[in-house]
């Protein structure tokens, strides 16, 4: 049921839009209610698992802009069928937490409606099957995630990290877009199912390695990876529920679901595997030491996010089987012990009221169901058996210790990786329920959070547990999948068991060592507390945030200063710089026109005609150098008036009725504003006067020459003979001029009367600012 | 009452102008005239109550706000594009009704381009005024002189 598909994205995006009116009804607790969308989603997903598991594929397809290849095609396979399972299912718990968590908000609805349309952008980015919609989706999760992290508006701090996150994830997207673009000219294609199946000529093409860094400078951005891993901590400003979500199956995951599904088309090629591989490993090194030092609950998770983003960016780089499949299980994992320890910590926050690990400790006893979460998704996350996370780890060493000579060091760089993440793990999921409690020290009395806020983290925190057990249906009808998806190949069992793992070789080894080295990072944890400050000050000035804030700065002070020069307020210099601009284009088309070389047909001009011109020429003159303002409205008038009598007398009665209303109507609205204007006086000086005199005189007579070649240029009379000639049989009016307006070319004066309405509106706006201000704005 | 002649004038020309500028939309098909045209024709007949009575009286006479009636020209101008669409063709692909002759004025050829032609005429009736009626008040209200 193709169907189901499209389904799932209404059903989303509805009840978005449906949330605010149910909060005002029942208030916090319609999360409950709200909730039933994402896991309805759920379950119509996973009852096509068997479908899939089969190499089959769902596909809807929908005309959208066939001219340019582009159709709203949806299209599930292994890869977007797990990836859609985690967005709906943990979203589901998110939209229950946050009930919760917000409860009491005054925009709690506001607050929904955005969640559920990130996650609609998320399931729709995920489900997508063409470049073009892909870009779509993508954007919208910027700009709704942009939304949430700084949903806290009222701090300036906020707004900041949240226009962060969206400025370096939306031009890393601008690169993107011109990668797809590229891909398409190169395989005339935009469908991903028919491009990843065109590896061959892609690597081929000279254009290839622009398209992969353009494409990475998209997904580089979207999952932070070195450099542009800083806006990821700092999106911490949003509330838990909002940084649970985007960190653990969500946002930051789009750049990651994006590789892994261009994979097959990259793959084979070393400046892709080398690519990922290198920024993957840095990036977890560099996450993995600055998470050392953090004190605050929810940076640490945030820098064990951006550690296994690089794990996951660095196993896809490495791209053999087992490193595939250790990505695709650590992904799973990862989705849900994070989403667990950040719901928890968000319990943590909502009921101490603080998110410092050096006064947290002791809270078991007050807090027993998060504790056990937490407890439980930290020993996953530190890849412990029996969980899920084990499997995961294991299967990392599995694939480092196939690599041979100078590729080890990924082993080391996995090795360290995952020992300090587990160190960490235990600082975020353990440190603040151990110990002996102080709970003078908190600023809140601390209890056990509401249903809503520990129903999540638990299911979460024994899913991870019950798949590490049990990984059978996990391992075939989810990793397998999207493992094929992600290779190109067809679909194999896998032999994921944990007992399978578990034997006596050098992934064991290594994995012990892991535990180990990570418990002795959680008992050291208080000697990096203590230089923290210090380290984080020294390092931050050589930090590409600092790169970051010193552009941001520089395009502010580049866009004041233009802003200064070209925007002074002074009517003068708008009608200078306009009119010298035209002036300078206009002699450049003149010029690319064959110069100064037109003939005048002279007979065409009788003496009627001469003299009505010299007419206005002196009107012309009295105009300029009147003394009065009717002198010199009424010169205007003359000239206004002699275009007209030109335009009846050559034939053309529409402009010339035009042209006399016009003429009138000016002379009336002008009569009402003369009153206003200050008297008639020179006060320009004799320079400037003289410059306003060269620039009139070299406007009009440009554009006289301009008149005189155009009559010269031999156009095609075929188009206004064809009209002249369609009018009446085709639009049955046999006036050409205004069929043409209101028949052949509506659109063009449909676009013309919406300008005369903003005009309008224009006039009147800066008219009322004047009688309001009573004179007191300039 | 300041300008007898122009009050009793605009009084007579109102209507007159009004008419006119309903030929003048009308016959802008065939011979010279239009939306455009007309409604500045028709403008011209509400300033001259304007000017000869007041902006207040042509403002009752207009019985709508100018704003609204350039918005509902949009829409109607708008709107008159859109019949093509049901049968599939592009948007704003005239469409006629046939033919048929009344007394007086003859045969009668009623379609979209006319009607898109009437929104045309609000919109500019609506220009006119609004600008009209805004400059007009602000040359009634007493404002603070200020020097530059």
């Amino acid at each position: 049921m193709p169907t189901i598909l499209i389904l799932s994205l209404a059903i989303i995006f509805l009840t978005a839009c449906l949330a605010p009116t149910l909060v005002r009804y029942l208030g916090d607790r319609a999360g409950w209610l709200l909730a039933l969308a994402p896991f309805s989603v759920f379950v119509m997903l996973i009852s096509q698992a068997g479908m899939i598991e089969a190499g089959e594929a769902l596909i809807y397809q929908v005309d959208w802009f066939s001219a340019l290849d582009t159709s709203f095609s949806l299209r599930l396979d292994g890869l977007s069928l797990l990836m859609a399972l985690l967005v709906s299912g943990i979203g589901g718990f998110i939209v229950i937490y946050a009930g919760g968590y917000m409860h009491g908000h005054p925009q709690l609805g506001r607050f929904f409606l955005y969640l559920l349309a990130f996650m609609g952008a998320m399931l729709g980015l995920v489900i997508s099957d063409n470049l073009i919609l892909v870009f779509v989706f993508w954007e919208l999760t910027s700009i709704s995630s942009y939304l949430l992290i700084g949903f806290n508006h009222e701090q300036k701090e906020t707004r900041w990290k949240a226009l962060q996150a969206l400025l370096v994830t939306g031009l890393g997207a601008m690169a993107m877009l011109a990668g797809f673009l590229l891909i398409g000219t190169v395989t005339g294609s935009y469908s991903l199912s028919e491009i990843t199946g065109m590896g061959d000529l892609l690597q081929a093409n000279p254009w290839f390695t622009a398209i992969v860094v353009l494409i990475l400078g998209g997904t580089f951005t979207k999952s932070a990876q070195v450099p542009f891993h800083f806006w990821l901590p700092n999106a911490m400003a949003g509330p838990t529920p909002v940084s649970a979500y985007l960190h653990s199956a969500t946002m930051v995951k789009a750049g990651i679901y994006l590789m892994a599904r261009l994979n097959p088309a990259f793959s084979g090629s070393g400046f892709w595997e080398y690519t990922l591989a290198i920024f993957g490993s840095l990036t977890l090194l560099l996450a993995m030491f600055l998470g050392l030092f953090q004190k605050d609950v929810k940076s640490i998770l945030a820098y064990t996010t951006l550690g296994v983003l690089g794990v996951l960016t660095m196993l896809l780089g490495l791209g053999s089987e087992y490193a595939i499949k250790a990505m695709v299980v650590f992904l799973i994992g990862h989705a849900l012990y994070k989403a667990t320890l950040f719901l928890v910590v968000g319990s943590i926050d909502h009921e101490t009221g603080t998110r410092d690990v050096t006064v947290l400790r002791g809270l078991r006893k007050l807090m027993p169901i998060s504790a056990l979460a937490g407890g439980l998704a930290a020993l996953s996350m530190s890849g412990l058996p029996p969980f899920f996370g084990f499997i995961g780890k294991e299967l990392i060493y599995k694939a480092g210790v196939k690599l041979n000579g100078v590729e080890l060091i990924f082993l080391v760089v996995a090795l360290v990786g995952n020992l300090i993440m587990m160190g960490l793990a235990l600082k975020a999921g353990v440190g603040p329920f151990w110990g002996k409690p102080n709970h003078e020290a908190l600023p809140k009395k601390p209890h056990e959070a509401p249903v809503a806020m520990w129903l999540g983290p638990i299911v979460l925190a024994f899913a991870g547990l019950a798949i590490g057990i049990v990984p059978f249906w996990v391992t075939e009808f989810m990793v397998a999948p999207a493992l094929a998806a992600i290779q190109g190949t067809e679909i194999h069992h896998l032999d994921l068991a944990l007992w399978n793992l578990v034997r006596p070789n050098l992934p064991l080894l290594l994995s012990g060592v892991t535990v180990l080295g990570g418990f002795f990072v959680f008992l050291n944890r208080a000697r990096f507390w203590a230089i923290s400050d210090a380290v984080l000050k020294t390092i931050r000035p050589y930090g590409p945030e600092a790169m970051y804030e010193r552009i941001f700065n520089a395009t502010i002070w580049f866009s004041k200063a233009q802003t200064r020069w070209l925007q002074t307020g002074r009517l003068h210099d708008y009608v200078f710089l306009i009119v010298m601009t035209t002036v300078g284009f206009l002699t450049w088309a003149i010029v690319s026109f064959g110069g100064l070389h037109f003939t005048v047909d002279w007979a065409s001009y009788d003496l009627l005609m001469i003299g009505l011109v010299v007419i206005m020429i002196i009107a012309a003159l009295v105009a300029v150098t009147g003394r009065s303002y009717i002198t010199v409205l009424v010169a205007l008038g003359v000239v206004g008036f002699g275009v007209a009598l030109i335009f009846a007398y050559y034939g053309a009665p529409d402009l010339a009725i035009t042209q006399l209303l016009v003429e009138t109507l000016t002379v009336v609205l002008f009569m009402f504003v003369v009153l206003r204007l200050p008297p008639l006086k020179t006060i320009s000086s004799r320079y400037t006067r003289l410059r306003d005199g060269l620039m009139a005189t070299a406007f009009g007579g440009l554009i006289t020459i301009l008149l005189l070649k155009a009559v010269n240029i031999q156009f095609d009379h075929a188009i206004s003979g064809q009209l002249a000639e369609m009018s009446y049989p085709e639009a049955k009016g046999k006036n050409v001029v205004n069929v043409i307006l209101v028949d052949f070319r509506a659109l063009d004066t449909m676009g013309e009367i919406v300008v005369v309405t903003v005009a309008a509106l224009g006039i009147a706006a800066l008219v009322k600012t004047g009688i309001k201000g009573k004179g007191k704005r300039s | 009452m300041k300008y007898f002649i122009l009050n009793q004038a605009s009084r007579l020309l109102f209507p007159a102008l009004l008419i006119l500028s309903l030929i003048v939309l009308y016959r802008g098909h065939n011979l010279p005239g239009g939306g455009f045209i007309g409604g500045l024709l028709a403008a011209t007949a509400f300033i001259l109550v304007g000017l000869g009575d007041s902006m207040e009286r042509a403002k009752e006479l207009l019985r709508i706000e100018p704003v609204k009636l350039m918005a509902l020209g949009l829409l109607v101008a708008v709107v008159s594009g859109m019949p093509s669409l049901l049968r599939g063709a592009p948007f704003m692909t005239s469409e006629w009704l046939p033919g048929f002759a009344l007394p007086l004025i003859g045969k009668v050829h009623l379609g979209t381009p006319l009607v898109f032609d009437v929104g045309v005429y609000m919109v500019v009736i609506g220009f006119a005024l609004h600008t009209t009626f805004s400059l007009s008040e602000l040359a009634y209200t007493e404002i603070e002189e200020h020097e530059e």
